[in-house]
């Protein structure tokens, strides 16, 4: 279904959920330069390959096994067809972490008002309740390099108050940690289902910076856990333009996978 | 020159309980698995295992080898989270620490160069430092009025020290080796393989195909003959060993077959089954079966 009003008018724009989801994943990586954009997740692999195909032609998109890839070719492409410019082996990835070039989108089962992530177990770590993938490189890509999230299900349940356990680093906590921590961190970007945040705030707790076309404040406000900073002139996600739109549904995604991440 | 040619039973016959064992490959991509077969199979337990985990994790785990596992995630690729994994932390049954994959990368680069520890910035701030209270950090000795802070603000700053991950043993899969035990990976990433092997006390690689010492040029650039001999101290020939994880260009992951593996964490009866088909039986018989299960 469609659910865009973003115009103001309330008119219906056409352009699902998922493409807004697309759209600020993508505004991510602005200005990025030449950097290796790392998503996780398909709505936010869409994101990056739109970016690179328009206003960040410069990133870096790795082949999801151990070389960078030509170009931003559409998502279903078969390993075989993809074209090769550098090998990029795990070992070379930390090269690049530890260097900063790199804006990672990971995934997050909890987020919190700091920006603290949970990757690693829900409940206590000693015995999990519920055992998640772990923390992978979550402790040293928040601390190296440019870090933003996709939380494709925002309920109270993931926009928590306290993460159980800190896996990508928030602002309080690297805080605390000292200058180590904090020289090269910079939480950019949450993207959830319903809406985008960020950390602009004077300390740096999260804050939304826009709504997804369809929701609404109250309904962002209600799915969070924790007080969130509401800007008096919250705007609604921006519209995709009409070239962005083409891309995204006629080259990067004919078959609309990024419908099975998001539903209208 | 030594012949270092031995066999995957030889192998595991120098291996004793209460080790610490690392294994190459990361997640299910290039696993030395008929090892990790024999490992199951036999009376050892007690292990502490190192390794960017997938499957071998997972099948020793549900074997009750483990005591402890050291890594950053235990996954399957295709499939996030290994289920086998989940049920044993989620039952308590085995202790892990839990680091940054880049601080275990560090943590087997300090074992293969002989320092104590590596200083990183990976793991401040998160709760890998409260999950392992052992970890500590290091205050650079550079002070703001030393010649070589090149930014003040690194001046006296503290990092992590991750700790060298010595291993009592290594064990690794490669495409190729030689009868001297160099070892050829010709797939596009050695992961850390040539790390694991200099971290360890014991060092043995399993391969498709042993060729004769000075062919492996033939075999592939001498650049992917990534691991060499003075890092190895025993070669066994098993072909399909890395089955059922990717070995690419050999073969690809069997996703199929580890379809069956993940929905056998479901319950008891079905791991029993599993486990009597797949893992209690000689290599030669599981590679049989592999064979007959695909024909189907």
């Amino acid at each position: 279904m469609s659910a865009g009003t973003a115009d103001g008018t309330g008119a219906d724009t056409g352009i699902t959920r998922a493409e807004f989801c697309v759209i600020a994943c993508a505004d991510a990586w602005s200005g990025a330069g030449e950097v290796m954009a790392s998503p996780f997740g398909t709505i936010p692999a869409l994101g990056a390959r739109l970016a690179k195909l328009t206003f960040a032609p410069d990133v870096v998109l790795t082949d999801g096994e151990a070389a960078l890839m030509v170009g931003a070719p559409p998502i279903a492409t078969k390993a075989a067809d993809l074209i090769r410019e550098a090998a990029m082996p795990y070992r070379s990835v930390f090269d690049v972490v530890w260097s900063g070039r790199r804006h990672i989108m990971m995934m997050a089962s909890q987020i919190d008002r700091t920006g603290n992530q949970n990757i690693s177990a829900i409940g206590d770590h000693h015995r999990p309740k519920v055992q998640l993938v772990g923390v992978r490189g979550a402790p040293g890509n928040s601390v190296n390099h440019p870090t933003s999230y996709w939380v494709p299900d925002h309920t109270v349940r993931t926009f928590v108050e306290h993460v159980d356990v800190v896996s990508g680093v928030g602002y309080a906590r690297a805080e605390t940690a000292g200058p180590g921590a904090t020289r090269f961190h910079d939480i950019r970007r949450v993207v959830s289902n319903l809406g985008v945040f960020d950390f602009e705030t004077p300390d740096h707790t999260m804050r939304l910076r826009s709504f997804h076309p369809g929701t609404t404040v109250d309904d962002i406000v209600g799915a969070t856990a924790f007080a969130l900073t509401i800007p008096d002139d919250v705007a609604e996600t921006r519209l995709p333009t009409p070239e962005e739109l083409d891309l995204l549904r006629t080259v990067l995604d004919p078959g609309s996978l990024r419908d099975r991440d998001v539903k209208s | 020159m030594a012949d270092k040619r031995t066999t995957v039973d030889d192998i595991v016959g120098q291996l004793s309980s209460g080790m610490t064992i690392g294994i190459g490959g990361w997640g299910s991509r290039r696993k030395p698995m008929a090892i990790v077969r024999a490992l199951c199979r036999s009376d050892l337990d007690d292990l502490t295992i190192v390794a960017y985990g997938g499957p071998d994790v997972g099948l020793l785990c549900a074997s009750g080898k483990v005591r402890k596992v050291v890594c950053g995630f235990v996954t399957l690729d295709s499939i996030a989270l290994d289920p086998h994994w989940r049920v044993a932390r989620q039952h308590g049954r085995v202790e892990v620490m839990e680091v940054d994959e880049g601080m275990f990368f560090q943590g087997l680069q300090a074992a293969a160069w002989r320092v104590p520890f590596l200083p990183t910035r990976a793991g401040l701030g998160s709760d890998v430092l409260t999950i392992n209270p052992d970890l500590r950090l290091v205050r650079s000795p550079y002070g703001a009025d030393s010649p070589y802070v090149h930014d003040p603000v690194d001046a006296d700053v503290e990092l992590v020290a991750m700790p060298a991950l010595h291993l009592d043993a290594a064990l690794v899969h490669t495409n190729r080796a030689d009868t001297a035990g160099n070892g050829q990976i010709l797939g596009p990433d050695p992961f850390f393989d040539p790390l694991f092997l200099g971290a360890a006390d014991l060092r043995f690689i399993t391969t498709e195909h042993i060729v004769e010492n000075g062919k492996l040029a033939d075999e592939g650039p001498l650049s992917s003959v990534v691991i060499h001999r003075m890092l190895t101290d025993g070669v066994a020939e098993t072909p399909g060993g890395a089955h059922f994880t990717a070995n690419p260009p050999d073969y690809g992951r069997d996703e199929a077959f580890q379809k069956e593996y993940a929905a056998s964490a479901a319950d008891p009866a079905e791991w029993d089954a599993f486990a009597q088909r797949y893992l209690l039986v000689a290599e030669d018989e599981y590679q049989a079966h592999v064979r007959e299960r695909s024909a189907r």
